[in-house]
């Protein structure tokens, strides 16, 4: 489900470093650390004397507000930079809690194997057949819309995916003879999954947190901007895309610049993704 | 089984049979084996590939791969232990404490992305005999098996040591428990001739050191030449021959183990074609009812085919036994 590339392609002989994807995300993880102090406004300030003003390259514009202000008066721009630090929290927040459970469940099912295996396999292959959206839309209209929600929802929704991956990992590491020996020393189940295998998977999931942190934001901003994520007045990309929506004839900028931010840091993170998979894939390093 | 030596026995195999259930039947990978191993002796397990050298070591330490195989007879029997009666936990207090075990291939039996230093702790952390700081116990290891400079060392990924360091460093894990019996799976077939001479003197010298029995596991008669003083001769699930080094050497009692030594090269020596034993062992699916080298054997006589031959003592004083229709 997330790699979707053809196996077959020859490999790249050189990689290239992708300037383009970590600017992007060196761009956005620089507006999540220092937004606080580059953001002119902060994001509830509004000022009614300056309502519905367009970017400043346009007529009518004017510096005070670069890309122009919304219904309330508020800097479009502020509020990008404030949105970043919820994007980035909220996706974060989410790879975390599924993260957590689908690198246990995987472990748990390669490692153990047998009927543990069986059950978790077939709870995964029922979880992946629902929609992640509808899923989401379902659990959000039981649980009531905010950030938190909006975590668990997706938490709850992700596992799956890792879990296989993790499994697959695990169970061609377990053939190894390091773990053989490692029994021989002695070692418990428990140790050996978590100490022996588990390094052993990093690499992949350094790969799949960046790729998915790309997904996350776009799913975070779908259901903000379907009004089941977070509330008013954050400064949520999908939020905000969805209350220029009304005025999207008059006020283009409303739409466009949270689109072109999601559309960016989620480019530069599948970017970087991309290319920390292919450096840190064994198979592609001299042994 | 009566052995008359008086030196006590470590570790007493019993009627041993490990099955592995496939789906295309039961492959009997070690098929009623009866073998003992006295303190602080080395002896050679020799047999070719697939006649249940590694099945019979893995029994010894419990980790028959499950769920198709199974330990389904027998007693393995460490001192007046039975192993096999032992529970999980008993088990894993026994595994690298009591014995221990040293894997073909040291490239891959460290885990390549943790120091080195870790996983040797990992032989202490578990059986908590700690004495001095974990640091200190993990470079003597080190020294122990004569890797320069441990201090530094200690501090390295399994992948910047060479095949033979691996292996020392594999072997200082397996005897740092100092263990009463140290099994040790083809421990010099990934090596090569240089180093592998290396690691046998080390094992030897280790050996006398902490006075553990080792269980030397080969296909190697030049290694078993080398260190042991007792070869047990396995073929098909079954050990045919067990004598003492010499023995085996001068005078093979069955006809496998004379085939084995005869098809062994002698250096300065000029032969044309060097001697091979014709045909393929059996399927261990379904072994034939007699002696299961019959099919292979020159000497083989109608009896062979029919039943399978008793063990016999030809020299109580030197234990030397074989399983064959010839000696009875």
């Amino acid at each position: 489900m997330f790699f979707k590339k053809n196996r077959n392609k020859p490999k790249k002989v050189k990689n290239r470093i992708p300037v383009v994807g970590i600017t992007f995300v060196s761009g956005f993880l620089f507006l999540v650390v220092f937004g606080n102090w580059i953001a002119p406004y902060g994001y509830e300030h509004w000022d009614m004397t300056s309502m519905m003003m367009p970017p400043a390259w346009v007529d009518g514009g004017s510096m005070t507000h670069v890309l122009g202000t919304d219904a309330l008066g508020r800097d479009v721009f502020s509020r990008l930079i404030h949105g970043s630090r919820f994007s980035l929290l909220i996706a974060v927040a989410c790879i975390a809690c599924y993260g957590t459970i689908g690198v246990i469940m995987g472990l748990l099912s390669g490692f153990i194997g047998g009927i543990t295996d069986m059950v978790i396999m077939r709870l995964c292959d029922l979880w992946m057949s629902m929609p992640a959206i509808i899923l989401a839309i379902i659990l959000v209209s039981l649980m009531g819309p905010s950030a938190l929600t909006v975590v668990i929802v997706v938490g709850v929704a992700g596992w799956p995916g890792y879990a296989r991956i993790v499994r697959g990992e695990c169970l061609s590491i377990k053939q190894n003879d390091f773990i053989k020996l490692a029994r021989v020393a002695g070692c418990s189940n428990l140790r050996i999954m978590f100490s022996h295998v588990f390094p052993n998977i990093a690499n992949t999931l350094i790969v799949l947190v960046t790729l998915n942190i790309g997904q996350m934001i776009i799913l975070t901003a779908t259901l903000s901007f379907l009004g089941l994520g977070t509330q008013p007045p954050s400064p949520d990309w999908g939020l905000m895309m969805n209350e220029g929506r009304q005025y999207i004839n008059s006020a283009w900028w409303l739409v466009v610049f949270p689109g072109l931010a999601i559309l960016m840091a989620v480019l530069g993170f599948n970017i970087v993704g991309d290319w920390l998979r292919e450096i840190l894939d064994p198979k592609q390093r001299l042994r | 089984m009566t052995d008359t030596i008086n030196k006590e026995i470590l570790l007493q195999i019993q009627g041993l049979k490990t099955y592995f259930f496939t789906k295309r039947g039961v492959v009997k990978a070690v098929d009623g084996i009866d073998l003992s191993i006295r303190r602080g002796e080395i002896v050679g397990l020799v047999g070719e590939s697939g006649s249940g050298k590694s099945i019979t070591s893995l029994s010894i330490m419990r980790l028959v791969p499950k769920p198709a195989g199974e330990i389904v007879e027998g007693k393995i029997l460490l001192y007046n232990e039975n192993l096999l009666e032992k529970s999980a936990e008993e088990m894993r207090q026994i595994r690298g404490n009591r014995i221990s075990m040293i894997l073909q291939d040291p490239m891959v039996s460290l885990n390549q992305i943790l120091r080195v230093e870790y996983q040797i702790g990992e032989v202490f952390r578990f059986h908590k005999k700690t004495n001095g700081s974990l640091r200190e116990m993990c470079v003597n290891v080190l020294k122990n098996v004569k890797v320069p400079s441990p201090e530094l060392r200690i501090r390295d990924y399994p992948f910047q040591f060479s095949g033979g360091m691996c292996q020392r460093v594999v072997i200082g894990m397996g005897i740092a428990n100092s263990p009463e019996l140290l099994i040790a799976d083809e421990p010099t077939t990934a090596l090569d001739v240089t180093i592998q001479s290396q690691i046998l003197q080390l094992m030897k010298r280790v050996q006398q050191e902490t006075g553990a029995a080792i269980l030397m596991i080969t296909h190697d008669l030049a290694t078993v030449a080398q260190i042991c003083s007792r070869v047990m001769v396995m073929y098909a699930g079954r050990i045919v021959e067990k004598a003492p080094v010499h023995t085996f050497y001068k005078t093979p009692a069955h006809p496998y183990s004379s085939g084995l030594i005869k098809s062994v090269p002698v250096l300065g020596k000029k032969t044309g074609r060097l001697f091979s034993i014709e045909g393929q062992p059996p399927s261990l699916l379904d072994p034939p009812a007699g002696c299961r080298f019959a099919s292979r054997c020159d000497q083989a006589e109608e009896i062979c085919h029919r039943e399978y031959p008793p063990e016999v003592t030809l020299d109580e004083n030197a234990n030397h036994r074989v399983s064959c229709w010839l000696h009875t």
